[in-house]
């Protein structure tokens, strides 16, 4: 049980690196790539909830967190792209 | 502590391995598509990792179906989105790195910004 804690410490150190690039990123395409990485990141969290809790629809969470974070990924490239989001 | 135990935590040591070194390289390497490629190859294949120790502890026959099923979403959607995000900002006009070599998207992005040829 120790041992998820320290995994979990391992990917917030990870997510404080993404907030980190979110902030002070220079152009906006680092801010679009850093919320892409932290969606995918989120996914890890997700996996040790379900290590933690042994509940089995946890893994649900992950699933739909994961396409949800790649549709908003592809929004905010249309919108670097100058596109509108219905073209 | 059983075997699959300890098999499975040593596939989350692993996954957690590469999802920090892949938000170092997000935090440490000089422009947007440095970035990027290093971001996106190794936290996807961290967090396939992590989903897989996580199917392995539990052995629980639903949690590794779906955990099976969300490693292939992750496979599947982080390249496209990671594609669309470097093709968006190289149309938006973000430089590259000025110590680059190569840039085989040049043209096609000229021909995409400037459809009929005129004022190059």
């Amino acid at each position: 049980m120790t041992f998820v804690f320290v995994i979990a410490g391992i990917l917030g150190a990870s997510c404080i690196m993404c907030l980190y690039r979110i902030g002070h990123g220079p152009s906006a395409a680092d801010r679009a790539v850093a919320i892409d990485i932290l969606g995918v990141v989120v996914v890890g969290f997700v996996c040790l909830l379900v290590l933690l809790t042994r509940k089995d629809y946890f893994v649900n969470l992950a699933i739909a967190w994961s396409l949800v974070s790649f549709i908003g990924t592809l929004a905010l490239a249309k919108h670097l792209e100058g596109k509108r989001f219905d073209e | 502590m059983s075997s699959h135990v300890i098999i499975g935590y040593s596939f989350l040591a692993v996954g957690a391995f590469f999802d920090f070194f892949g938000c170092l390289g997000l935090l440490r390497l000089p422009d947007v598509y440095n970035r990027c490629q290093a971001a996106t190859k190794c936290v996807t294949l961290g967090t396939i990792f992590i989903l897989a120790g996580t199917a392995i502890v539990t052995a629980s026959a639903a949690i590794a179906l779906k955990a099976g099923l969300c490693c292939m979403f992750i496979l599947f959607t982080s390249p496209a989105a990671a594609h669309a995000l470097v093709r968006g900002a190289y149309l938006a006009g973000v430089r590259l790195w000025d110590k680059s070599v190569v840039n085989k998207f040049k043209e096609r992005a000229d021909e995409i910004k400037y459809p009929r040829g005129e004022e190059k």
